[in-house]
């Protein structure tokens, strides 16, 4: 596997959210929008990739038997690290997250990939792995949460959670688009308020695994009738075979 | 007062915050090990009893250690800690003197440290009675122990009925792109939405 190969895995071949259902707890509990989602998404980024570092440096020295607990260790550190500084930076982000902040600790990704790689590789390639699979992560998220916040308020905030700016500008909004068209109508109230509480999470992600298994069965189907139609070809130049070396045969038979 | 505190403390965290449904924690076991109800109450079981335990633990360690000698900020690291060996003392405690327990029990029992319903009470545990209960070492405990149990029944109560609709639906004629995952993540937001109906009971 190359460099380029390991980095760009996590992102659509073995997204931890879509494929592995890992990390489903803060899949569904921080990606009521946008801001929420990308703020946890980065804070994931470095703690996987730091805690796959320092795994991949330590590997040498830990016992067999005890790795997990070691591992644990490690990540706790740096989720410590970052709860400290999410609250000296980015207060707004840090009451936003709430208990799921220290709760990286449990997410399986960030363990899994501590013992299913760093554990086994060099630091290089664990840091690129914690990086790709990280910024997975971060995509599987922010789907989420663009589609919610979209479904709930109509529109995408930016600035809000996040210390960047003073004022939160939209980034989108269906006002925007309807303005297009006609500069007067102004429709208020077009959010399904029930995407931004916690049943629609449940349904959104729902419905973007829908998604992703559909077309997962259409590839399937496709794959599988060209596996018939090939065997059926085989079967036909078979066949064809037999009746030539049949008539061939005959022909020898009637001479 | 400390009856209707526990009382309302149980109900809250039962049914108007339950731990799956409201705030997301143990999705995993809930998505996992809810195929079968028998497997459901075992897992149950084992997260009832672990919690119980390791919040009391935990909020002695916070309030007694932690708090005391001013470095609240190690929390996280040391209830891990504490979740993780408890687990394994857990285990070997339940295999030497029970073995009808054990069977039973037993092999839910690894998947519990990683299960974030755990620490997040313990986590939630310290914020509440930070707010509430500073310096009150009994109130606190109370408080932290009945959330224990709440969110335990809360979780055994969901995991059970989901597992039961889970049951129906593996029998049913369900569309390909739906099958699995999808359905089961729909029919527990529906169930969510059923319980976003008890808010104002309190």
């Amino acid at each position: 596997m190359t460099k380029k190969d390991n980095f760009l895995k996590g992102f659509f071949k073995e997204n931890p959210i879509f494929f592995y259902l890992l990390g489903m707890c803060p899949a569904l509990a921080v990606t009521a929008t946008f801001e929420t989602s990308l703020g946890m998404g980065l804070l994931v980024v470095f703690v996987l990739t730091s805690s796959n570092i320092v795994v991949s440096l330590v590997k040498k020295w830990i016992p067999h038997d005890v790795r997990t607990p070691a591992y644990i260790v490690i990540i706790a550190t740096f989720v410590t690290v970052v709860k400290m500084l999410t609250e000296a930076y980015a207060i707004n982000l840090f009451d936003a997250l709430g208990v799921f902040l220290p709760l990286i600790v449990v997410n399986c990704l960030i363990l899994g990939r501590a013992e299913a790689f760093a554990s086994k590789n060099t630091v290089i390639d664990s840091a690129i792995d914690g990086v790709g699979m990280g910024l997975g992560f971060t995509l599987g998220l922010v789907v989420i949460g663009i589609l919610r916040e979209l479904l709930s308020t109509g529109g995408i905030m930016f600035g809000v959670y996040l210390p960047i700016g003073d004022a939160p500008i939209t980034l989108f909004s269906l006002d925007m688009i309807i303005n297009l068209f006609a500069a007067d109508f102004h429709i208020t109230d077009y959010g399904l308020k029930v995407f931004g509480l916690a049943p629609g999470a449940f349904i959104a992600l729902g419905i973007i695994l829908a998604v992703f298994q559909f077309r997962k069965s259409r590839k399937d189907r496709k794959i599988a009738i060209a596996k018939m139609e090939f065997i059926a070809e085989k079967k036909r130049i078979a066949a064809e075979k037999k009746k030539l070396a049949a008539q061939k045969l005959a022909k020898a038979g009637g001479k | 007062m400390s009856f209707t505190l526990f009382a309302t403390a149980i109900i809250s965290a039962m049914l108007i915050n339950n731990v799956i449904l409201m705030q997301f924690l143990g999705i995993c076991p809930f998505l996992g090990v809810s195929k079968k109800s028998s497997a459901a109450i075992g897992m149950s079981a084992a997260v009832l009893f672990v919690m119980i335990i390791s919040s009391a633990i935990t909020y002695t360690l916070y309030d007694l250690v932690l708090y005391k000698y001013g470095i609240p900020y190690i929390s996280t690291i040391a209830f891990i800690l504490v979740i993780a060996s408890l687990v394994q003392f857990v285990e070997m405690f339940i295999k030497k003197t029970s073995k009808s327990l054990y069977k039973s029990l037993g092999i839910y029992l690894p998947l519990i440290t990683t299960n974030c319903a755990i620490l997040g009470v313990s986590e939630g545990n310290i914020t509440n009675i930070w707010v509430n209960h500073i310096g009150d070492y009994w109130g606190g405990l109370l408080i932290a122990l009945s959330t224990a149990v709440g969110t335990g029944l809360g979780f055994g109560l969901i995991i059970f009925a989901f597992s039961s609709i889970r049951e129906k639906l593996e029998a049913s004629d369900v569309p390909a792109a739906w099958k699995g995952v999808p359905i089961s993540l729909v029919v527990a937001g529906i169930m969510s939405l059923a319980f976003l109906g008890l808010a104002g009971i309190i």
